[in-house]
């Protein structure tokens, strides 16, 4: 037996996101009904018919009911007793950075985040959206003088609401499930990206969402559009200070490659998770899905999940495009009372259509870790592949790890290979490594990112050294 | 146990150890002494405790040490972890070497000899170093560098993962090194290689103790003393044509001794 006590402390890196920035706020009432949805729509100056979609998402949202297959254990969420748009109270028009307030530019200096023109990252442009709201997007005219926007998604509907109208809703329908449809009526800010033709975008691009509030949601929208023969790589990190209650976060991204477009979709997702006695947390219920719409498209998903009290999210790829590729590698670690349900689905449509899957769980305390995935081969998707692998890794005997593959195949000239396998990390294996001079919380942490190597090996690199980092922090103290 | 005078202070020394796992005792007071220089070697049927002995002096978390002492440079070790145990200088050679998926075995040899580096404040070795040591070392016992680049000992072959663990040993250079059965699934070349391989890390300062089944081991490495075990303890320690006659006679003969004590 690994001794629990030593696996415990390994867990138990205090979060040191965790702290709140004091800041004057514009909050709106709590609750939500049809006013409350005019009422943001007013606040962002909307144009009618995105009103419209809002309203329309509304009443959908309103019939349908909340779903409860995945067997996620929480508190019913009241919806009337959230605030659905807090902003920071900022000056009117803000022409350039060093008009924000240094209050949200001192959060994201201590989140690693800097934004100002002189210590701003080089080699990657930032969207940051704190609560409600986008406040700052850096490099936007070197992005600009390729033709790539990249911009709030407020500002998109301002400015290129053109766009907006064509895509938004396109890939997640806001009748697509409750939280789709509840984001849909209530999105308050999120990040919007065009690449036009033939470009491949000049440096990464990355949004940054801060939830900075304690009783109000976030509710962000993210749209990426890659035009023809155009790629790009997107990175999207999150975090949330310590608050004892829990906050929604119900996000929709979606995703458009036209013929022969790229677009790689990497999250390192670390939200506040409770404490470990389940208290606090963020529930992260997440609609991501991408639509290969041209010919030889590609949208390639990799994420890195530690955080969120219940995680519920399945970014998915719509192959309609002939010898489109989609992709899906991911790496979901909980810990002390933490659920994670999250998986994909690839939907092969058009003909000679490709997917593959990669995900690794890894539960340690008292977590709840499942991979749930959807694999459909439709009528004309002739001489399409798949291949999933599902290993889940258990450390500690507390925890549990379930695999829920789901197949569904229409079209017999196609091919699905699922593997899964289950592992522990045995006494034997840390007894080896610690007899080589190995401390013991290395060895664990040497042990997890082997394990996760796969999925690593996926993300941009600066985003895999912090998630390894990442991953032995949130361990430490676990194993034992 | 030792008759002479030694000159110089004892590497490791057992005493009177008993240990237990799951309330099951293994060990019942085994006492035994290493010199810089020594190779001792202990035989003994399986289930006897000598694999016990070996995992009880790297430190394995499963077994309790009910009595006795396990000294290492005259200082009590009984509360070490492995990884301070393996810092100062024991090292294990595992029987049935432990597979770790997705570690690189390069990765793992360098964090591992920087662990022993670091304790002995010697500079640790980045990437680079580490390659030109490691290239070395693979010269003593006939690997190649491809092994480097797989995951540790996933896929090795029984000798290849015995090599592997000899590797180790010469990365680290052990003031001790306890091999169990590190000649078990080795046929005649690889039982070559891995023995001159321990004789050339081996030197006047370091001891070494052999748990072997097999005279053939000890035709290759001489050792000064030979010990037979049975249930938990020591029987019979002898010189090295102990293990020759042991050959002859078989365990049997030995069970002649636990009735005399």
């Amino acid at each position: 037996m690994v001794n629990e006590n030593l696996v415990k402390n390994v867990v138990k890196e205090p979060y040191k996101y965790g702290f709140v920035t004091d800041i004057e706020t514009e909050k709106i009432a709590k609750g939500l009904n049809e006013d409350i949805i005019r009422l943001i729509s007013q606040k962002k100056e909307e144009p009618k018919f995105l009103l419209d979609f809002r309203l329309k998402a509304f009443k959908k949202w309103q019939k349908m009911k909340e779903p409860d297959w995945a067997g996620l254990g929480y508190k019913q969420i009241d919806y009337q007793d959230i605030i659905y748009y807090s902003a920071p109270k900022q000056k009117e028009k803000i022409s350039s950075l060093d008009e924000v307030d240094p209050k949200l530019l001192e959060t994201f200096d201590k989140l690693g985040i800097p934004l100002t023109e002189q210590k701003k990252l080089t080699n990657v442009a930032v969207d940051a959206v704190f609560d409600s709201v986008s406040i700052a997007t850096t490099f936007r005219e070197e992005l600009a003088e390729h033709g790539v926007i990249f911009c709030s998604i407020s500002e998109a509907v301002k400015n290129h609401s053109d766009l907006i109208e064509k895509y938004l809703g396109t890939v997640v329908p806001a009748s697509d499930n409750y939280f789709a449809a509840l984001n849909s009526a209530v999105f308050s800010d999120g990040s919007f990206v065009y690449i036009p033709k033939g470009v491949t975008c000049p440096m990464d691009l990355s949004s940054y969402f801060r939830i900075n509030s304690g009783d109000s949601g976030q509710f962000e929208r993210t749209l990426i559009i890659a035009e023809e023969s155009s790629s790009v790589s997107y990175l999207e990190g999150c975090t949330a200070p310590m608050f004892d209650t829990n906050t929604l976060h119900a996000a929709v991204v979606e995703l458009i490659a036209l013929d022969h477009a790229s677009i790689k979709y990497s999250t390192v997702q670390n939200w506040y998770a409770g404490d470990e006695e389940g208290i606090g947390g963020i529930f992260n219920f997440v609609t991501k899905r991408g639509k290969c719409l041209g010919k030889r498209s590609k949208i390639s998903w990799s994420q890195v999940e530690t955080g969120s009290a219940i995680t519920w999210k399945y970014p998915s790829c719509l192959l309609l495009g002939e010898e489109s590729v989609g992709e899906f590698y991911s790496v979901a670690l909980t810990n002390n009372l933490q659920q994670a349900d999250t998986g994909t689905k690839m939907i092969h449509i058009g003909p000679k259509t490709k997917s593959t899957i990669v995900s690794k769980g890894i539960s340690a305390g008292n977590s709840i870790n499942s991979y749930r995935g959807l694999v459909k081969m439709g009528t004309k998707a002739t001489g399409s592949r798949n291949y999933s692998q599902c290993d889940s890794m258990l450390i500690g005997d507390q925890a549990s790890a379930n695999t829920f593959p789901y197949i569904k195949s229409q079209q017999p000239n196609s091919e699905i290979e699922h593997e899964a396998s289950t592992c522990r990390i045995s006494e034997d294996q840390l007894f080896y490594l610690q007899s080589r001079g190995i401390e013991f919380e290395e060895a664990v942490s040497m042990m997890v990112s082997g394990f996760c190597r796969d999925v690593f090996n996926q993300l941009p690199m600066e985003f895999a050294a912090e998630a390894d980092k990442l991953l032995a922090l949130k361990l430490e103290g676990s194993v034992g | 146990m030792q008759s002479k005078m030694k000159e110089s202070d004892p590497i490791l020394e057992v005493e009177n150890l008993s240990a237990s796992t799951d309330n099951l005792p293994i060990l019942k007071g085994v006492s035994l002494t290493v010199y810089p220089g020594e190779i001792h070697a202990i035989m003994g049927r399986n289930g006897c405790g000598k694999s016990t002995l070996s995992k009880i002096i790297a430190g394995h978390p499963s077994y309790n040490i009910t009595n006795g002492d396990i000294k290492f440079l005259g200082e009590n070790i009984n509360s070490l972890e492995p990884e301070e145990r393996a810092q100062l200088g024991i090292f294990l050679g595992f029987q049935y070497p432990i597979e770790i998926p997705g570690v690189s075995n390069l990765e793992f040899l360098r964090v591992s000899t920087n662990a022993r580096r670091k304790f002995l404040n010697k500079e640790e070795l980045d990437t680079f170093d580490f390659e030109e040591l490691v290239k070395e070392k693979l010269e003593i016992v006939k690997m190649d560098h491809a092994f480097l680049s797989r995951s540790v000992n996933q896929g090795f072959s029984g000798g290849e993962k015995k090599r592997n663990e000899i590797l180790q040993m010469a990365l680290l250079e052990p003031k001790i090194a306890i091999l169990d059965e590190t000649d078990s699934g080795l046929d005649i070349d690889a039982l070559r290689i891995v023995a001159s391989g321990i004789k050339k890390i081996s030197n006047a300062q370091t001891g070494i103790i052999l748990i072997t089944h097999y005279q053939r081991l000890l035709d290759e490495i001489k050792p000064n003393y030979v010990h037979v075990m049975s249930d938990g303890q020591i029987i019979k320690t002898g010189e090295s044509d102990l293990a020759l006659e042991l050959e002859k006679k078989g365990y049997e003969w030995t069970d002649n001794f636990i009735k005399e004590t």
